[in-house]
């Protein structure tokens, strides 16, 4: 669990477990994308060759995809209880054009993870399940010979999940990546800097920098 | 058949009974649809399954198996009773005027003359009364009581539309129906057709089965005319071909009769199988018996058959008794036997009582099987899995196994059942070891002769004079022996009124069997197939087939026997009163004042016209016999049912329950069941799929019936709490089987006099060898009884029980 | 006849047009008359044997039980049997032989997500190329009539290729040659249609008042084509859906997903990418000198 040590000006964030399994799931997650995303349209079919051709795409994809899901249920234990929705999440939410803008000032104490990410955190416990019982039936349904209305709603279904996954993925990645400087090193590094504790999660920052009192 | 393939094509109706034309010959098939496509035939089935041809039909009708007499002799009287008569043809082409002997009778089930010791007719009061101009005697009023017509008139009033439900199970509408249609061909401008199979001879009252069929189609003047005919369909693609060769104990080839001990002499044979002509200008063509046995015997003997020897008949064995393969087998189970040559036969699957085949083959010093595959006959010594139990050490049986060769790996003949001869050529040799048939015979023939010529032995003559003259002595071709076939000038062949004129020269092939004299200058193989292979060349070989009259004719498409002949009895097409065809529409042959001219070769001798005898040229009276005084087991058909019957009496006739004259040896009656323990009638049948024993060793054919199983109806499953798939035994005094059941809605239980009927199916083709799942022969259930006439067994009607295992 | 088949009109999971230089071509028609079968199963041996497939041998209950047989990678023809009991008491006994119909509009080729492995030709015939297959099964999902079938041997789709090899040079497909009983019979859709038209009027003639071609106009029509007796009932025939077209699930999953979500997911980077220009990041060191005016104190 994290701790502060008095006086560093660095917070501990995540620890050597938690950052590996999320980049299992990261790195599973992109090579269920690549494969995915050849698999779903032909103009993205060129991706496939970089895991070597349509049947190592079809045969790799479901495993990387079991791999996900897998690697996300510890995670969903873990942080499950940060991620339910506050009274502060919802006057934070109101000030969202502004955080969008980069000109929030005075937002609402938020704690561990503001309501964007929450919300993220939903929708990808949601996508995945989806994925994983729609992934399943594409995946064994010509052994077992399931009703074909449950592959067809099936596929339709990995897609609509994979494309709300997706997109989480592109607004999760651009906000760690590129938009919230410092967030990166939470993931790569274990810990943030004091003063991202105090702008973005200062209701977190409250109660680790408190404990070690 | 008496017509063929093409001809179907012409008929108005098609009734398929006793066989199951769709499944069994979906080619040929091909006729019966153009025939309600082009002129809308109506197809009509009667089976007491609900085959294929019954799904493609217009109507179906079941019926209890081995009830097919009292539902046609239901349609005879029927017939008669709504006037339904084609009386014009009946009265010039029949027998129906013909005088009866005072002392014919029949009476409670049995004809006169019956001896229930021998269980046989002496068939002496059957005859016609003769005049004193010793012809037949005739009433063309049709009065006489004695008269055909009257006495068969009455023998068939017995089988009302009421009957014939209780006897057959058959609803007295369905009945009516089929009666209806049946009766709407007794006319000139319609024709019926009837394509039977298995369905009719496996019985044993077979041969009286088609006997009536016969009649009907008589009655309605569909006999001889394009469209119509007693249609045969033969299950083998030369089974026919084989029939024709006759390598019977009965008969000799081209259905000669064989000389029995009661011709020791050839006068004495030439006197017994000549007929003598029941009316002035009937052709009786018959008398030329002398002629077709003499040029036998040339062929076989060559030079060494003489005028003086008797043309070597005293070296042809004179049959003593029954030889037909029931029989073989009930000797060989006594013991009276020492080996067996068994060649493309499979008896230990094919004859009824697995069992008794089985313990009698085990009594042979040794067996021959010459085949191109191990068959369950050469495997008979040795128990295989479940399905088969046998203890080598009760065997004292040497089998040898000769591989032959298939007939994808041979030359020669095919007849098929429109009696058309084709030829066909070998695709490969045989592989390994495998020699071809003919090869094998001419290798044990040359040695038999070498080692009776170097030890001597018991009457070598017959043995040592074959005639040989083959190129290849321990392989004759196929172009040889149809040649010995067809026969040939041996010496020349003079003209009768002028001696100097030489017809023939010596050495030449024959065009035709009209060429055949007694007195030793033509040789014969087969005088019905004689004109095959003329001067000219092979015409089996013919593969023209046009048809400028589209009658279907096809003359130059290999070479029907006999004469090339494609429609028997063709004059019987002909409206005797105009010389002209019944129906325009459908030509065959007419007159033309000086010679017969049309789409097929005449059935008649020669160029005489139409005031010549009557058409039907092989009997003595020159008509067609509604009434036969020849057949064995009684001249009308009479109703008897299966020796194993479900319902236990013969409705007719209490007191003589089946045909008086199936022979019965006695161990195989005290076999037979009752319905108290066995209470379903069973039948066995083909399927699609597989060709008898053989196809079980093909891969594809496995695939596509790959396990052994037999059919119930709905109503039966219910009753025994069968579900499709669950394990059966099906028993019989004689034994039992073990498979899955098929429930189905294609078989129905019939209401006989207010017995419920269950009918279950058995298909025949599994055994333990090949590479379909292993079964159990269905031959260890039937009985060992026959057809009084041709010892066909009664595969299709006996009694079984089914339990869940 | 001879037929050109070369020409590939459609294939599978591409985003360009196919060729189209060429002029147009007969489309071809295989007519079964399901009225004329009787059951015997030689299509479906000619099939296994011009391909060069074998199936293992089964364990069947009977012969005409569903149980016995399916379309499988080694068998791309069964017959299918059923059994009905008729309004007027009789029993009918339905045979009709199931395999591809060759779609105007293919479901399995809208479904295929890997380019060229489902082609369609000029001639009508959908085709596979199982060098392009990768064993997805999204064309048994995509299949109006449950026809493809991926194989346990190399995990690719089999299924009827309408003889496309004996059509290229002028021969009629295996099970038309073999068909004893001419239900099958072959040449240009057109004449197919025509050919069906006459049997249907015989068929009514004869007393099936419902005898129609099968035909579905769902699927653009198809190039296997039947005429039933009862056409008012294709589904007696052993489940024949009677107005089949591609499902809307497929249409939606490998159909209007496809444009609808890509751009979908195009739009999202490309947003991202906007926000970043124009907003710019939060800078690490930022958030250190912003107000905290408030920290410390209790919400």
């Amino acid at each position: 669990m994290s701790t502060v040590m008095k006086g560093a000006s660095f917070v501990p964030r995540y620890n050597a477990v938690e950052r590996s399994t999320h980049w299992t799931l990261a790195l599973s997650f992109v090579v269920a994308t690549i494969s995915g995303l050849a698999l779903f349209h032909p103009a993205f079919w060129f991706l496939s060759g970089l895991l070597g051709g349509g049947v190592w795409s079809k045969t790799l994809h479901p495993w990387a995809g079991l791999v996900m899901f897998i690697a996300f249920v510890p995670m969903a234990l873990w942080y499950w209880r940060d991620n339910l929705i506050r009274s502060y999440d919802i006057a934070w939410m109101k000030r969202l054009p502004e955080v969008l803008m980069n000109t929030g000032k005075d937002l609402p104490q938020i704690d561990k993870y503001n309501a964007g990410q929450k919300m993220l955190f939903w929708s990808i416990i949601g996508s995945l399940v989806v994925l994983l019982v729609s992934g399943f039936v594409l995946w064994f349904d010509t052994d077992y010979k399931l009703p074909v209305l449950a592959v067809r709603l099936s596929g339709a279904a990995h897609v609509a999940a994979a494309f709300v996954l997706f997109m989480g993925m592109i607004v999760h990645i651009y906000s760690a990546v590129f938009w919230i400087r410092g967030s990166m090193r939470a993931m790569v590094r274990g810990e943030v800097k004091v003063g991202w504790a105090k702008h973005h999660h200062p209701l977190w920052y409250k109660r680790v920098a408190g404990k070690s009192k | 058949m008496t017509n063929h393939w093409n001809d179907i094509k012409h008929a108005d109706l098609v009734l398929i009974m006793g066989g199951n034309a769709a499944a069994a010959h979906p080619c040929g098939f091909k006729y019966v649809t153009e025939a309600m496509e082009a002129r809308k035939a109506k197809l009509v089935v009667v089976d007491p399954r609900f085959t294929q041809s019954a799904a493609v039909a217009d109507f179906y009708a079941p019926i209890r198996p081995g009830t097919d007499i009292a539902f046609l002799g239901g349609v005879i009287n029927w017939m008669i009773a709504n006037d339904k008569i084609h009386w014009d043809y009946v009265k010039a082409y029949t027998n129906a005027a013909y005088v009866l002997r005072e002392d014919f009778e029949f009476k409670d089930g049995l004809f006169s003359g019956y001896d229930a010791d021998k269980r046989q007719y002496d068939r002496a009061t059957w005859k016609y009364e003769l005049g004193k101009d010793g012809f037949a005697v005739l009433d063309e009023t049709l009065e006489h009581p004695r008269c055909v017509w009257q006495m068969m008139k009455k023998h068939y009033a017995r089988y009302t539309p009421e009957m014939v439900q209780k006897i057959c199970g058959t609803p007295k509408a369905s009945f009516l129906k089929v009666a209806e249609l049946i009766g709407g061909t007794a006319n000139a401008s319609k024709v019926m057709t009837i394509m039977y199979a298995l369905g009719w001879t496996q019985h044993s009252h077979g041969s009286q089965n088609i006997r009536t069929m016969a009649i009907i189609q008589l009655l309605a003047g569909n006999i001889g005319r394009p469209g119509g005919g007693v249609n045969a369909l033969r299950g083998h693609t030369n089974v026919q071909g084989a029939t024709d060769m006759c390598p019977f104990g009965a008969d000799l080839p081209g259905y000669i009769k064989a000389p029995f001990e009661a011709n020791p002499t050839l006068a004495s044979y030439i006197e017994k199988n000549t007929p003598k002509a029941l009316r002035p200008n009937s052709v009786n063509y018959k008398s030329n018996t002398s002629k077709w046995i003499v040029s036998l015997l040339k062929a076989w003997y060559g030079d060494a058959a003489t005028k003086d020897n008797d043309f070597a008949y005293d070296w042809l064995p004179k049959t003593a008794g029954a030889w037909d393969s029931v029989a073989i087998f009930e000797r060989m189970s006594q013991g009276k036997m020492t080996g067996m040559i068994s060649q493309g036969y499979n008896p230990l699957f094919f004859l009824p009582n697995v069992k008794k085949s089985a313990a009698a083959l085990a009594k042979l010093k040794f067996l021959v099987v010459i085949d191109p595959m191990k068959t369950e006959t050469s495997e008979f010594w040795r128990g295989h899995g479940d399905v088969y139990k046998m203890d080598p050490a009760q065997v004292q049986t040497e089998v040898f196994r000769l591989p032959a060769s298939l007939f994808a790996e041979d030359d020669g003949t095919f007849t098929n059942s429109g009696r058309v001869i084709t030829w066909h050529y070998a695709g490969q040799q045989p592989p390994g070891e495998g020699k071809n048939d003919r090869e094998i015979l001419g290798i044990l023939y040359s040695r038999l002769r070498e080692l009776y010529r170097a030890e001597g032995g018991k009457f070598p003559e017959p043995i040592l004079n074959l005639t040989w003259g083959y190129a290849n002595s321990t392989y004759p071709t196929a172009e040889e022996l149809l040649q010995e076939i067809n026969g040939k000038a041996v010496t020349d062949l003079v003209d009768p009124k002028d001696p100097k004129t030489v017809l023939v020269k010596a050495g030449t092939r024959l065009t035709g069997f009209g060429q055949l004299r007694d007195d030793g200058s033509t040789a014969c193989g087969n005088w019905i197939y004689s004109g095959v292979f003329p001067p000219s060349g092979n015409l089996s070989q013919r593969t023209d087939p046009s048809d400028p009259s589209g009658m279907g004719n096809t003359l130059n498409w290999g070479f029907a026997w006999p004469a090339n002949r494609r429609v028997l009895y063709n004059r019987a097409n002909l409206d005797p009163k105009t010389g002209k065809p019944w129906d325009p529409s459908r030509p065959l042959v007419s007159w033309n004042g000086k010679a017969w001219v049309g789409n097929d070769v005449v059935d008649y001798p020669g160029n005489v016209g139409p005031e010549a005898g009557g058409p039907f040229i092989m009997t003595e009276e020159g008509v067609a016999r509604l009434f036969s005084p020849d057949m064995p087991d009684g001249p009308l058909p009479e109703h008897y049912e299966p020796f194993e019957t479900p319902v236990g009496t013969n409705l007719l006739h209490d007191k003589v329950v089946s045909n008086p004259s199936a022979r019965l040896y006695a161990k195989d009656k005290e076999l037979f069941g009752k319905p108290d323990e066995y209470p379903y009638a069973a039948t066995t049948y083909r399927l699609p799929e597989h060709y008898h024993a053989w196809t079980k060793n093909a891969r594809a054919n496995a695939i596509l019936a790959p396990r052994q199983y037999v059919e119930v109806g709905e109503d039966l499953a219910k009753e025994k709490g069968f579900r499709n798939g669950d394990k059966v035994r099906v028993s019989s005094p004689r034994g039992h089987i073990e498979c899955v059941v098929s429930v189905t809605k294609r078989f129905k239980a019939l209401d006989c006099d207010g017995k419920k009927v269950h009918t279950v199916g058995i298909p025949i083709h599994w055994g333990f060898m090949g590479v379909a799942k292993p079964g159990f022969m269905i031959n260890l259930l039937t009985p060992v009884v026959a057809d009084a006439v041709s010892q066909t067994p009664e595969y299709k009607a006996f009694l079984v029980n089914v339990e869940k295992v | 006849m001879s037929i050109q088949s070369v020409a590939i009109v459609r294939k599978s999971s591409t985003t360009t047009p196919p060729p189209q230089a060429r002029g147009a071509v007969e489309p071809v028609g295989k007519l079964i008359d399901v009225t004329k079968c009787i059951g015997c199963k030689a299509c479906t041996a000619a099939c296994f044997e011009w391909n060069d497939l074998r199936e293992e041998i089964g364990n069947g209950v009977g012969n005409y039980d569903e149980s016995v047989v399916d379309l499988s990678d080694q068998m791309w023809s069964v017959m299918r049997f059923a059994e009905i009991d008729t309004p007027d008491g009789r029993v009918e006994w339905l045979m009709r032989k199931d395999s591809c119909l060759h779609c105007a509009d293919p479901g399995c080729i809208k479904a295929c997500p890997s380019p060229g492995a489902i082609v369609q030709y000029a001639n009508g015939i959908v085709d596979f190329n199982q060098a392009n297959c990768i064993g997805c099964g999204y064309c048994v999902a995509g299949c109006p009539f449950n026809i493809p079938r991926i194989s346990k041997k190399d995990n690719k789709a089999y299924k009827c290729t309408m003889c496309s090899d004996r059509l290229q040079v002028g021969l009629e497909p295996v099970c038309v040659k073999t068909c004893p009983s001419g239900a099958i019979t072959f040449g240009t859709k057109k004449e197919m249609v025509a050919k069906a038209e006459k049997r249907v009027h015989a068929l009514q003639e004869r007393g099936f008042q419902n005898a129609a071609l099968y035909d579905p106009k769902g699927v653009g029509g198809t190039h296997v084509m039947y005429v039933l007796g009862h056409g008012d009932q294709p589904e007696l025939y052993n489940g024949l859906p009677k107005d089949p077209s591609i499902s809307p699930w497929v249409g939606l999953w490998r159909g209007v997903t496809k444009p609808l979500l890509s751009i979908g997911l195009g739009l999202g980077v490309l947003t991202m990418f906007f926000h970043y220009v124009t907003r710019g990041p939060q800078d690490e060191d930022a958030a250190d000198h912003a107000d905290h005016a408030h920290e410390g104190e209790a919400k």
